[in-house]
């Protein structure tokens, strides 16, 4: 430890821009869209009533809806981009990729036995296992519940070539597909980021973009090595983000969790209610 | 017009065929000179006095008090009794007075339920009764509601039974009535009955719900050719009162404007009193989610079923008969087609016969979520004490080394 402690880029701002808009997105959808799934509830009535009624909050659905699929496409396009303009093969394997490799499984044993007192904390690399399902969850709900949510969209357009009772199907997968989504961001997601003792009470990475080099070599000590090896942690040290950032992030990313938990109690109420 | 005659006739008998009067009974002038003081009462203080003007006015102001207060005209002491013979209304109005004794308000009197039902004073009054068609009568089309929420009223009988006349004046015949002054609209009487009113149960009453839709077709014969084609009307006529009659969907007296939001959010749970598989069904679209939340502006039963003319989906007339399926759907997708009206508005995922693919989308689904939370459920159950503990340590080493740094704030 050489003095005062380095801070790190982990995430650009393209990157943290996307997560924003994504979980604003991602909020918005699930105010509007929850009292659907719960309408025998009696607060899903008087949240819809506060969006300004059910053709407002469809209206409000859809268009956050359209922020999220742009978000998706733009994401989808830029790893194109990267993958065939660029050649970027890193992204496909290795350390830096989101694809899942046998290591995340051997990993996730490993993490599992640490859990239990059993082993050593494995040395996670730049994407954990956890982190790789959050992203390939989100990936697979833009497939399965944008693309239901399309079909409820366009239904007399797509009534043109598909049968009517796929209506049927789309409605319900759109909501348990939702369910699912909302309910692993408001306890899971939310658990690894913001409420896990160690980074409680919220780790502001995604929002400041960067980590001190202590914690880096704490938690990502493969990463970290890595970067020592290839000589590269240099060029990744930065200032430590003006004020302004860190407590716009603490703001923005505190009010998304509130949120987030309101709804999760209003799910529980709806549940058990 | 006709009581009136025989009462005449009968009088005008009754003097020629008796014997010459031991003694003239008193005439009104009489009767009035005790009467008329407001202040006169009996011995408990209860008045006595009637207002000349008032009983003159009357339909019954040509008539001597004695016509009516019979025992008197043969008194001979003065002042008379206070407990007088009760007025019997039949002497002159006898085909009222039978239909009344097959009332229920009779028969609440003759049971001694200890509930009081209404006699004839009641609704008509004493000695200001007026002809119903005067508009100050208290049986006048626009006053009747008023004269039987006396008793018809929440204050005077507690429980369901007794909000029927602030039902009824919240209905739109209620309202037809007081606020528009329609004497055509519905009053009390012209479904119950004046004289002759019955309980619902009873199977001549014109509320029971074999006569129902009778009684309503007083007024509304329209729509009572339409229904006693529909289903409904078909099963009610065949025997079966079980089936829906224009008071299980209108109600009885809360009769609402068929475009109120209430009225539509009404409709589709009295539809599911009944039809309770098909509402669970319903609950499960985007249709029943939307209502359920008390919105109207999509589709209810009536839209895709109709109202007064529902037919069974075999019937070729029916709305959703696969010759009109596609026309009803268009009402509100106008883009609608054969594919489109494959989509089953009563798809019921428990039921793999009905609906397999949405079963089985179902059971899919059911796991995915079971296994997604059940999995990280337990990760993360068994990551927070490991996680706290971690935390702990580093505090302890941050301390110890004198590093500031907070451990999570990067």
């Amino acid at each position: 430890m050489t003095g005062r402690p380095r801070h790190l880029v982990r995430f650009k701002p393209y990157q943290r821009l996307m997560h924003l808009v994504l979980m604003v997105c991602f909020l918005g959808l699930a105010a509007t869209g929850l009292p659907l799934l719960f309408s025998d509830s009696t607060w899903a009535a008087s949240l819809a009533r506060a969006f300004g009624g059910f053709e407002a909050s469809a209206l409000l659905h859809r268009f956050f809806a359209t922020g999220m699929l742009l978000c998706f496409a733009v994401h989808v396009g830029e790893l194109l981009y990267r993958l065939v303009a660029k050649g970027e093969r890193s992204l496909l394997w290795g350390p830096s990729s989101m694809v899942p490799q046998p290591a995340d499984l051997v990993q996730m044993y490993g993490h599992v036995r640490w859990f239990l007192g059993l082993g050593v904390r494995p040395h996670f690399d730049r994407y954990t296992y956890w982190e790789k399902f959050d992203y390939w969850a989100v990936f697979w709900g833009m497939f399965i519940i944008g693309g239901s949510g399309l079909l409820l969209w366009f239904p007399q357009a797509f009534s043109t070539f598909l049968p009517g009772w796929i209506f049927n199907v789309a409605l319900l997968i759109h909501g348990e597909e939702a369910l699912l989504a909302v309910g692993f961001i408001f306890t899971i997601h939310f658990f690894n980021g913001h409420i896990r003792p160690e980074k409680f009470p919220m780790d502001m990475v995604m929002f400041t973009g960067q980590v001190s080099e202590d914690e880096l070599r704490r938690e990502r000590p493969a990463e970290y090595e890595r970067l020592v090896r290839e000589g590269r942690l240099d060029t990744l040290a930065v200032p430590p983000e003006p004020d302004w950032v860190s407590t716009g992030g603490r703001v923005v990313g505190t009010t998304a969790v509130a949120i987030g938990l309101l709804l999760l109690v209003f799910i529980l109420r709806g549940f058990f209610g | 017009m006709r009581a009136l005659m025989s009462l005449v006739a009968g009088l005008w008998l009754a003097a020629a065929a008796a014997p010459v009067a031991a003694q003239t009974p008193p005439d009104n002038d009489t009767c009035l000179m005790c009467h008329l003081d407001p202040a006169a009462t009996r011995a408990n203080g209860t008045s006595v006095a009637v207002a000349p003007d008032h009983f003159g006015e009357s339909v019954h102001g040509i008539f001597s008090c004695v016509d009516c207060h019979e025992d008197l005209a043969a008194t001979e002491e003065w002042p008379h009794a206070e407990s007088l013979a009760r007025v019997s209304c039949q002497t002159c109005h006898d085909e009222s007075v039978s239909n009344f004794e097959k009332s229920v308000h009779f028969a609440l009197r003759e049971r001694a339920t200890g509930r009081a039902g209404a006699t004839c004073v009641d609704c008509h009054g004493t000695h200001d009764i007026k002809p119903s068609s005067d508009p100050s009568s208290r049986t006048y089309v626009l006053n009747l509601p008023q004269t039987c929420g006396t008793c018809h009223s929440h204050q005077q009988i507690p429980g369901p039974g007794g909000e029927v006349f602030e039902h009824f004046q919240d209905s739109v015949h209620g309202r037809g009535l007081s606020r528009s002054g329609l004497t055509v609209s519905a009053n009390c009487s012209s479904c119950h009955g004046a004289h002759d009113v019955r309980a619902p149960e009873d199977p001549e009453s014109r509320v029971h719900r074999s006569q129902i839709a009778g009684t309503c077709a007083t007024c509304h014969q329209g729509i009572d050719q339409v229904y006693e084609e529909s289903v409904h009307g078909r099963t009610v006529a065949g025997g079966n009162l079980g089936a829906a009659v224009c008071s299980d969907c209108h109600t009885s007296h809360e009769i609402l404007r068929s475009e109120t939001e209430a009225w539509r959010l009404d409709a589709v749970r009295e539809c599911g009193t009944c039809h309770v598989d098909k509402i669970g069904t319903y609950r499960d679209t985007y249709h029943g989610k939307v209502t359920a939340l008390g919105f109207t502006r999509i589709a209810t039963c009536a839209d895709c079923h109709g109202s007064h003319d529902i037919l069974p989906a075999s019937n070729p007339q029916s709305m959703i008969s696969s010759t009109r399926l596609v026309s009803t759907c268009q009402s509100c997708h106008p883009g609608a087609n054969e594919n489109f009206v494959k989509y089953d508005p009563h798809a019921d995922k428990h039921d793999p016969e009905r609906s397999p693919a949405l079963y089985w989308s179902a059971r899919f689904m059911q796991l995915l979520l079971a296994g997604v939370f059940l999995f990280f459920g337990a990760h993360t159950l068994l990551w927070f004490p490991r996680s706290l503990a971690e935390r702990r340590a580093h505090r302890r080493a941050g301390a110890a080394s004198g590093d500031r740094t907070p451990p999570a704030e990067e």
